[in-house]
């Protein structure tokens, strides 16, 4: 049994279950991969196509001018100016956005760990709690205090949102990875006259780097997946990709354009399929360690 | 660390304070507060007892959406946990080409429910979708209507759900299974005991606290579905996709009616509990147990 090297020599004989095993993962592939290849394919059609009703048939032309319209044309109800301005929008919310959450999730799971402060468990386990409740009974109240102080529909407020509602998560994967550092690491720090902030900046930080890509890429995905959010707090001028695709897709008016509502789809899909592609065994060592949190 | 000279670290955590005081507890209690009183478009404060959750229970549509999402959740989790658990174990068989197969498997994770749904809503289009090219290979009467079929729509939204999510399962199983020692694998073996035997007996019952974390992990997204829904069919046919999530943005923003949607969000809030709470107990135990050995 070579159970401890699954990457190891086929086996050589060729059995039935052997056969099904395959016909079982073939048939997986194709139910995972057959949405993505017919968005890309109906993406490259033209509508006179599309109406023939195949939608699994390769464009018998490539046709390109539904990637230009989803990114510059497409209709928002009467608006026709493409996603691109989602794009920007989703990249302006999402960059500051993981840079705070994730500076100040690291500080946070530094000080409960290896400072443990007055209150550190309490503090913990109210994170814990609000991590878990639905965004819903939080909304109504949060948009009352936001517009209070003026942030209400601003590129600002959206990001401290973000910020906030990020941070249980983020705080939660730095505390595990900290709680795992030696603590005389930081006690020698501290004999040499290092205090909290020094020891952060110039030991702990760091140390962290790959909990700060993992999270950082957990966290990036998540906000630029993030609907619910972005539809309430960031305003009209600031809406991310996914509320204007669904404007898009959903509140058109006349004939639908399936082959711009799939390109659109797929530039929508885009940032977070690269972070994946590019990056699978981080991506999946985040999920990993947001997985276990339970 | 002694605890007279962390002042540093107290105020490192004086905003994370803030947050989890005026943000976690001070807006979820105004808005347990705003269920109990007669709010429409604007707050109010008069007291109306519980008189918005009868008017919530007897809510045809609250109904419906409670019940889709009943539907939804058991279906979707156990969805995910079987087609993830079967991928986990069919990739722990020595197979080739083993990280591209778990490479095409999680890449739906990786997108937006708002994408997932735009992408099933197209697939499942019944004029130009998979039931269009079915029927003009010849098998005329094949009928795939679920998107805007009353009875077969919450079907629909269990399909995209699953193709999102059983990714994650395979991801969590996969790598418990790698846990197990060979020598279980060896002795079970030398017994003659069949290999689905095996992972069903042997290695189900070993993988139980991780599948449990992964599908109470599912669970939760199962309340806050909300997204999903909007871009795959809006809730309806009719009702028959409506979730409570969305019921409480509905009359949140839409019709505004602030004392029902505060008092369903408080209802969410209360099946959070019951989803975790059993979970969390479990969990105690289950250490427990494993310290007591």
């Amino acid at each position: 049994m070579a159970r401890l090297h699954p990457n190891g020599p086929k086996p050589t004989q060729i059995t039935a279950g052997r056969i099904g095993l395959y016909v079982f993962l073939l048939v997986a592939v194709l139910f995972f991969t057959l949405p993505l290849y017919t968005m890309v394919v109906t993406s490259l059609k033209t509508m006179d196509e599309i109406r023939l009703g195949q939608i699994f048939s390769l464009p018998s032309k490539l046709d390109f001018s539904a990637w230009t319209t989803a990114w510059s044309g497409a209709c928002m109800g009467t608006v026709c100016v493409g996603i691109r301005s989602g794009f920007w929008n989703s990249l302006a919310i999402t960059i500051p956005s993981v840079a705070l959450s994730v500076f100040v999730g690291a500080v946070n799971g530094y000080a409960l760990s290896l400072w443990r402060p007055r209150g550190a468990s309490v503090l913990f386990g109210l994170l814990m709690a609000g991590g878990l409740i639905p965004y819903q009974i939080f909304l109504y109240p949060m948009v009352r205090a936001m517009a209070t102080v003026g942030l209400y529909n601003s590129l600002a407020g959206i990001i401290l949102v973000h910020v906030i509602f990020g941070l249980p998560l983020v705080t939660l994967l730095f505390r595990n990875y900290f709680v795992s550092v030696p603590e005389e690491l930081c006690k020698a720090a501290r004999v040499d006259g290092a205090g909290f902030w020094r020891i952060f900046f110039e030991i702990m930080l760091p140390i962290a780097v790959p909990m700060v890509v993992v999270v950082s890429m957990l966290q990036f995905t998540g906000i630029w997946n993030d609907f619910l959010l972005g539809l309430v707090f960031a305003g009209r001028d600031n809406l991310p990709m996914t509320v204007q695709l669904n404007n898009i897709v959903n509140t058109t008016m006349g004939e639908r354009t399936y082959n711009v509502n799939m390109a659109a789809t797929i530039l929508t899909a885009l940032v977070p399929l690269a972070i994946y592609f590019l990056s699978g065994r981080w991506f999946v060592r985040g999920i990993a360690a947001g997985a276990v949190k339970g | 660390m002694k605890r007279k000279t962390n002042l540093s670290a107290t105020f490192a955590l004086l905003p994370t304070w803030l947050v989890a005081v005026v943000v976690f507890i001070g807006t979820m209690a105004w808005s347990i507060n705003l269920s109990f009183t007669n709010s429409t478009i604007f707050p109010s404060s008069t007291y109306v007892g519980f008189a918005q959750y009868a008017k919530l229970f007897s809510s045809a549509k609250w109904l419906a959406s409670l019940q889709n999402v009943l539907i939804f959740g058991v279906l979707y989790v156990g969805g995910c946990l079987l087609l993830g658990f079967l991928l986990a174990a069919a990739l722990d068989r020595k197979i080739r080409f083993e990280s591209a197969f778990r490479t095409i498997f999680l890449y739906p994770y990786a997108m937006s429910f708002v994408v997932t749904g735009l992408i099933w809503q197209w697939m499942l289009n019944p004029t130009l979708g998979i039931q269009a090219s079915v029927r003009s290979l010849g098998w005329e009467s094949f009928v795939l209507d679920w998107v805007v079929n009353r009875d077969l729509a919450i079907y629909a939204l269990v399909l995209a759900g699953v193709w999102q999510g059983a990714g994650l399962v395979m991801v969590i199983a996969l790598a418990g299974m790698r846990g197990i020692e060979a020598e279980q694998w060896k002795a079970a073996r030398i017994d003659g005991i069949p290999v689905w035997r095996i992972y069903v007996s042997i290695i189900l019952p070993q993988l139980g606290p991780a599948l449990a974390a992964a599908g109470m992990l599912l669970a939760m997204g199962v309340i806050k579905t909300y997204d999903i829904v909007v871009a795959m069919t809006n809730g309806g046919p009719g009702n028959a996709t409506e979730v409570p999530a969305k019921f409480i943005m509905d009359n949140l923003f839409g019709r505004q009616n602030l004392g029902l949607a505060t008092a369903g969000a408080t209802v969410l809030v209360l099946g959070v509990i019951m989803i975790v709470a059993p979970f969390r107990y479990a969990m105690h135990m289950h250490s427990k147990a494993r310290g007591a050995r």
